[in-house]
């Protein structure tokens, strides 16, 4: 069921979530999480249909944050509460609530939100796009012990991890690290089954995208050699290649899907190794709530210690001779059904 | 730079990363049946989709059936589609379809067991499987020498610098002597950390919480011992009849189809003590010796008892009774319910009975674990005010509705003095994942990885037979099993043999 409130206030909130729980006969409740999805009104349907998605796993509450953009002089300075309340079928597993701020009250998010988390139970904050600086010093990122954003949406990705990099805190993360989860462990499988020293790496993918740098980064801080970062022209990461004494290990992926792995005196292998959706990809960040100390590692390896791109190493076959010197390798065309809604969802990584 | 040392990629911290299997392979005997159909092939399925599998993972089926490789693969197929947890998602099909291979032949056919081997060899030049295998034999006991022997006498079941595993499914025997036979024809082919026995109970996400609930808390275990549990109930009722399983069902029964393994191994991780870690070594220790303190009850008449489902409506539908099913002797003494008290000579549980009862067309299907608690020794309420105060109760629901129930007294709102029980409830699929896997993905998976954690040892399935065993002698030579009508809670001689100790059996 759903209710609307206007002009309305925390307690108000709160009261209507307990009518409603009673209304719909299941006061009860077992939600393990409260998740705050800051965003605007654009990003606020997508978002919140991954959130309900990922609910399935993680029942919680959420509470999504709206700043609405004042026109005026006179409506910046009036502030103004607006709540649309889900429950039941409507909200996922968990319930739903949809805070509208206006006016000065926009710089004051946290008052709302603070009553209405959930006793006990962790925080998560979400920013899907236009995540602040410093995630832990942001009045509302201070209410959670997980901070979630994605450099992938950022103006300028790259420049993004090195102010992550550096305004770190334990319990943020980033959507861009949680998106190469299967191409690392695939990669540890890999190691696991070939116990050679790694020599060189190269890790492949599109310009702009963040993920390839921290793959990059986190390959570079556990195996301790150069890492190259070349450019591919997608979609996402494309290829890593890791440089051994007895030859080349590889796994490559060319269409955004299905991966060979090729190893030094094995017989090629297929993987799946498809792009996840923004929904798996919360899922897999809600599973687990403690600082990720091997994202801080990576990150903090720094951007600029990669090998740059042409730089002479692990010359191959494949080599990407005809990557695209400056456009940003997001051009639709090697990308399957970009649907303005699944856009974002299904472009990154 | 560690070379031959640890995985460099491989970090403690990191646990994002999943637990992937080495380079391997599956190699299901029976391949056509029910289980392997619905249960098995499913479950390879979706630990591919969660990328748990290894590149290169191949399956291989093995049965009499005149299939080429396509049609096995049209036969996975189907049944993932049809079976599968998690969504079918094509290019994991493409990863897994490259490693399927099909060998037909009987079991008796030396040169089918020559193709398998081949095929084997053949997989590991082109897929890479390194040469571990394990063996599933989902086939019926009795064909179980003649497959171990066959793989042992082509050269199938030990290899130089690999490893080769034999998983093998319940009934473990029928009784301790045959349960001894069949761990000697399996150890004699497979070492014994290799023999992986499944009992897809231990599979399950509630059955592994009994041990995160125990040893991850401090407000149970004060409790958890004879000063406070009057008794333990551990059920496992069906709903269903024997269906079309009479020639397996019948001269087995329900004590030694569930009782022996199931019930058994919830019992012992109820009542076991605190493991040093959970190494499968020190979890067995545990295991064992609450097992070996079992004891059975002086007088076995009256503190067993035995039944047979008899003809009724049951939930609206009418129903025969088990001597007229198809294929059952109208003679027939096997039991389709089975209830027995047990007691643990130890510190902790010394005087607190287990009850064990299970049965075939029963109120419901259910199974569950109840620990029941004493009253409390002086309640200062006016008499009247506890009338219908019960006993506090904790339930472990392990199927269906997995959860924990917690019934405690609490006040009647209202202006006189009246308590009453309430209960407070945990629910898997409230508080976690609709997407919890299932017993089979989780115990194949461990099987490739090599964890026994999951798996009864050879020790417990011998000892579970000791306890059991002179039931069943008394059963066969005193009386015979009391009619209960389909679609009730089991015969009324089972009540009676609670009310001698006052008390009664849940309703579950």
């Amino acid at each position: 069921m759903k209710i609307d409130l206007t002009e309305t206030t925390s307690s108000k909130i709160n009261a209507a979530l307990v009518q409603a729980r009673r209304d719909i006969g299941t006061p009860a409740i077992g939600m393990v999480l409260t998740l705050v999805i800051v965003t605007d009104e654009e990003n606020a349907y997508d978002a919140l249909k991954s959130a309900n998605d990922a609910s399935h796993e993680h029942p919680s509450r959420i509470i999504v944050v709206v700043r609405r953009v004042s026109r005026s002089p006179r409506s910046r300075r009036d502030a103004r509460l607006d709540a649309e309340i889900r429950v039941g079928t409507d909200a996922g597993t968990g319930e739903t609530v949809v805070l509208r701020l206006h006016g000065e009250l926009v710089h004051h998010a946290q008052s709302v939100v603070l009553p209405l988390l959930l006793p006990d139970a962790p925080v998560v904050v979400w920013w899907p796009e236009g995540a602040p600086t410093d995630l832990a010093g942001d009045p509302l990122g201070a209410l959670g012990q997980r901070r979630i954003a994605d450099t992938y949406s950022s103006e300028q990705p790259i420049a993004a991890l090195g102010d992550r990099a550096q305004a770190y805190a334990p319990g943020d993360t980033d959507l861009s690290w949680t998106r190469i989860t299967p191409w690392r462990s695939m990669l540890a499988a890999a190691l696991d089954q070939q116990r050679v020293s790694v020599v060189s790496a190269t890790v492949e993918g599109e310009d702009e995208n963040p993920s390839c740098e921290l793959l990059a980064m986190w390959l570079a801080d556990r195996l301790g050699v150069p890492v190259t970062r070349a450019l591919s022209q997608g979609p996402g990461l494309t290829a890593v290649r890791m440089e051994t004494k007895d030859g080349q290990i590889v796994l490559d992926r060319a269409d955004g899907a299905l991966a060979t792995l090729c190893m030094p005196g094995q017989p090629d292998r297929a993987v799946a190794l498809k792009r996840r959706e923004t929904a798996e990809l919360l899922a897999e960040e809600l599973r687990r709530l403690d600082p990720d100390n091997t994202y801080e590692a990576s990150l903090k390896f720094g951007v600029d210690r990669l090998e740059p791109a042409g730089a002479p190493a692990a010359a191959t076959a494949e080599a990407p001779a005809d990557a695209p010197a400056d456009a940003p390798a997001k051009a639709p065309a090697a990308k399957p059904a970009a649907k303005a809604a699944a856009k974002k969802a299904t472009a990154k990584q | 730079m560690s070379v031959n040392g640890a995985n460099p990629l491989r970090d403690a911290q990191d646990r994002r990363l999943p637990r992937i299997a080495g380079p391997s392979g599956l190699v299901i005997f029976g391949v056509t049946g029910d289980l392997s159909r619905k249960k098995l092939m499913p479950a390879v399925y979706d630990l591919a989709n969660r990328g748990l599998l290894p590149p290169g993972f191949s399956l291989i089926g093995f049965a009499r059936r005149e299939w080429h490789d396509e049609d096995f693969a049209q036969e996975v197929y189907e049944a993932v589609k049809e079976h599968s947890r998690t969504p079918f998602r094509e290019e994991v099909w493409q990863q897994l379809v490259q490693g399927c291979r099909f060998v037909q032949g009987e079991f008796d056919d030396d040169a089918a067991f020559e193709t398998l081997k081949a095929t084997i060899e053949e997989l590991d030049k082109a897929q890479g499987t390194g040469g571990n295998f394990a063996f599933y034999l989902s086939v019926p006991p009795k064909f179980f020498p003649k497959v171990v022997q066959q793989l042992k006498d082509h050269g199938l079941a030990q290899k130089e610098g690999s490893w080769r595993r034999a998983v093998i499914e319940k009934p473990f025997g029928h009784d301790l002597k045959s349960a001894q036979e069949l761990n000697k024809v399996v150890h004699e082919v497979f070492p014994r950390d290799e023999v992986f026995r499944i009992d897809h109970y231990l599979g399950k996400e509630t059955v592994q919480n009994i041990l995160a609930l125990r040893f991850a808390n401090t407000m149970f275990e004060p409790i958890w011992n004879r000063s406070y549990v009057d008794h333990v109930q551990i059920t496992m009722a069906e709903d269903i009849g024997i269906g079309g399983r009479a020639g397996y069902y019948d001269g087995i029964g329900a004590a030694r189809d569930v009782i022996q393994n199931h019930l058994l191994q919830l019992l012992a991780l109820t009542a076991m003590e605190e493991p040093g870690s959970f190494h499968p070594k020190a979890l067995v220790a545990e295991k064992l010796k609450v097992l070996t303190a079992v004891e059975l009850p002086e007088d076995l008449g009256k503190h067993t008892v035995r039944g047979q489902y008899s003809a009724a409506w049951q939930g609206g539908e009418k129903v025969v009774g088990y001597l007229e099913e198809d294929g059952i002797d109208p003679k027939s003494k096997t039991d389709t319910y089975a209830a027995i008290r047990l007691e643990i000579n130890n510190r902790r549980w010394a005087g607190v009975p287990f009850y064990l009862r299970t049965g075939k067309r029963l109120g419901r299907r259910v199974t569950e674990i109840a620990v029941v608690f004493k009253r409390a020794p002086y309640l200062p309420f006016e008499s009247g005010a506890t009338e219908e105060l019960g006993q506090n109760a904790l339930v472990i629901r392990v199927q269906p509705d997995e959860g924990i129930t917690v019934r405690f007294g609490s006040k009647v709102p209202g202006t006189s003095m009246e308590v009453r029980d309430v209960t407070m409830d945990f629910a898997y699929g409230e508080s976690f994942t609709e997407s919890s896997p299932e017993a089979y993905e989780r115990l194949i998976l461990d099987v490739l990885l090599g964890d026994a954690n999951l798996f009864p040892r050879h020790q417990e399935v011998e000892l579970s037979w000791n306890i059991l065993d002179p039931i069943e002698e008394y059963w066969d030579k005193h009386g015979k099993p009391a009619q209960y009508p389909a679609g009730t809670w089991g015969p009324v001689e089972a009540d009676e043999m609670l009310a001698r100790d006052g008390r009664s059996w849940r309703r579950p």
